[in-house]
């Protein structure tokens, strides 16, 4: 039971839970999942944008941070895993790097989301940098030191940025989502 | 969930899920280092199978582009005109330059009886592997060998000499190119006119040897096979000359060696031309056959 579920506290004049009543409540329970596999399918689809590959990472934190907070239940440890997963088989980075970071980043979001539900949205967006921070510093040692070498680091740099500049708007997105679309209550 | 389980022990199983899985993620990592093969394959095949729906992004994609390249060529169409009648007017003279010297040529080889060389027959084939190491410079070919492929036979690509075949199979053909360490190719320089020997040495590009000290190599020159080894006719384009340093000539091959994709096999069936025995000549001695000089027969029996 998350908070943003209410408890079942009038059992006897709930609809009837029928299949396409249960289906509805898995579809927008797996609505978080299903959009961030399908905006990681679409920026590793060959669009030519500018900053495409380097935005990738940078939604990807984004989704699993909030959805880890937020709501558990929709962004599960195997979920991250697979999405992950999905990262590492379309890019061309070593294999395991993003899945090893999503699951550390969804790990923290998990252990704190206590205290960061309840914090303000600038404050939130501050940890959320933190955490990328950290992340995209990770990921920058571990390609560096699968590849035996320093990797530049002006485009983790970029590749950064851009994660902080989009988490308010993904942010501003999952919250309209979370009350309307992907809210099981309203199924 | 299927097993009844008590709330501790769930919440315990709940908690182990995500170290459990970092443990997975560490694990791929380590087998992605090991083993890339594997990766490649796997994310070939996530690759094939996302190709359909890549093609049907990249499709408007591109008439889009084509749209915009017409429209921005119809705002600039006088200019282009302009252009294009200048240039035409340069091509014409150029034709009826070549023209001209077409029919002189025709004329020269009529009055020598010129004879033609019979047309190289060649098998096409596709690179399938590049099956260099660190100690060897070829490719793998795919190629209908029963078509007439043997060994020693030349490899060209569109634009100049790839290699020589080296290991002819069922199906394939491995192909040693002119970067080989072992690969020794005799070629003339086009402006210089000296001879030298292409050595390969493993690097993009092979170097010069044995040119005419007197008569150097010059940055930038055709270089073109020479044709003095059986198998390999004279003319063939292999590259250019260019100096890496002072005294040190390399050729940079005309081939792109690096991206190979479909090369044709010539046989231009230089084994079979014998020099033919001069008189007044010591003809030499040929492997199979001792020396018998003919004068020595008449004084025989005389």
């Amino acid at each position: 039971m998350t908070p943003d579920q209410s408890p079942v506290l009038q059992s006897g004049i709930q609809p009837r839970a029928s299949v396409w009543r249960r289906l509805d409540a898995m579809s927008r329970r797996g609505l978080p999942a299903v959009f961030t596999a399908l905006s990681i399918l679409l920026l590793s689809a060959p669009f030519d944008l500018p900053g495409q590959a380097e935005l990738l990472p940078g939604v990807v934190l984004s989704s699993v941070f909030f959805w880890s907070v937020f709501r558990p239940a929709s962004m599960s440890s195997p979920v991250v895993f697979l999405l992950g997963l999905l990262v590492d088989l379309l890019g061309f980075g070593p294999p395991g790097v993003m899945l090893l970071i999503l699951l550390i980043v969804h790990g923290v979001g998990l252990s704190g989301r206590y205290g960061f539900a309840r914090m303000h949205i600038l404050l939130l967006w501050a940890v959320f940098g933190a955490v990328a921070l950290a992340a995209t510093v990770l990921q920058w040692g571990l390609v560096s030191a699968l590849a035996l070498r320093a990797m530049p680091g002006v485009p983790f740099v970029f590749q950064w940025t851009l994660a902080l500049g989009v988490f308010p708007m993904l942010c501003a997105l999952f919250t309209v989502m979370a009350r309307t679309m992907a809210n099981p209550d309203r199924a | 969930m299927l097993i009844p389980l008590s709330i501790q022990s769930r919440q315990a199983l709940d908690k182990l899920v995500l170290p459990l899985l970092i443990v997975a993620a560490l694990g791929i990592m380590l087998l992605g280092q090991a083993d890339r093969r594997l990766t490649e394959r796997v994310r070939m095949g996530v690759a094939d199978m996302l190709a359909p729906a890549y093609g049907l992004i990249v499709w408007p994609q591109e008439r889009l582009h084509g749209l915009y390249q017409r429209m921005r060529d119809m705002t600039r169409i006088e200019a282009e005109n302009e252009r294009l009648r200048t240039e035409n007017a340069n091509l014409r003279h150029w034709y009826d330059v070549a023209a001209a010297l077409a029919d002189e040529n025709a004329a020269l080889k009529g009055h020598l009886h010129w004879m033609p060389d019979p047309a190289p027959s060649y098998v096409t084939g596709r690179v399938v592997r590049d099956t260099s190491g660190l100690y060897a410079r070829s490719v793998l070919l795919a190629a209908n060998v029963d078509a007439g492929i043997h060994k020693d036979e030349i490899v060209l690509d569109a634009s100049g000499l790839v290699g020589r075949v080296t290991e002819v199979g069922g199906r394939s053909v491995r192909v040693l190119l002119v970067t080989d360490v072992s690969s020794r190719i005799p070629v003339t320089l086009e402006v210089s006119h000296g001879a030298a020997i292409m050595a390969g040495d493993n690097s993009a590009t092979p170097r010069l040897m044995y040119y005419p000290q007197d008569n150097g190599p010059i940055e930038g020159e055709r270089v073109v096979t020479n044709g003095e080894i059986d198998s390999l006719p004279a003319g063939l384009p292999v590259g250019r000359v260019h100096y890496v340093r002072p005294g040190q000539p390399v050729v940079i091959p005309a081939a792109s060696l690096d991206h190979l994709d479909i090369v044709r096999v010539f046989d231009y069936g230089r084994a079979s031309v014998v020099a033919p025995d001069a008189p007044g000549r010591i003809p030499l001695p040929r492997p199979g056959n001792s020396l018998v000089p003919s004068f020595q027969s008449k004084v025989g029996r005389g």
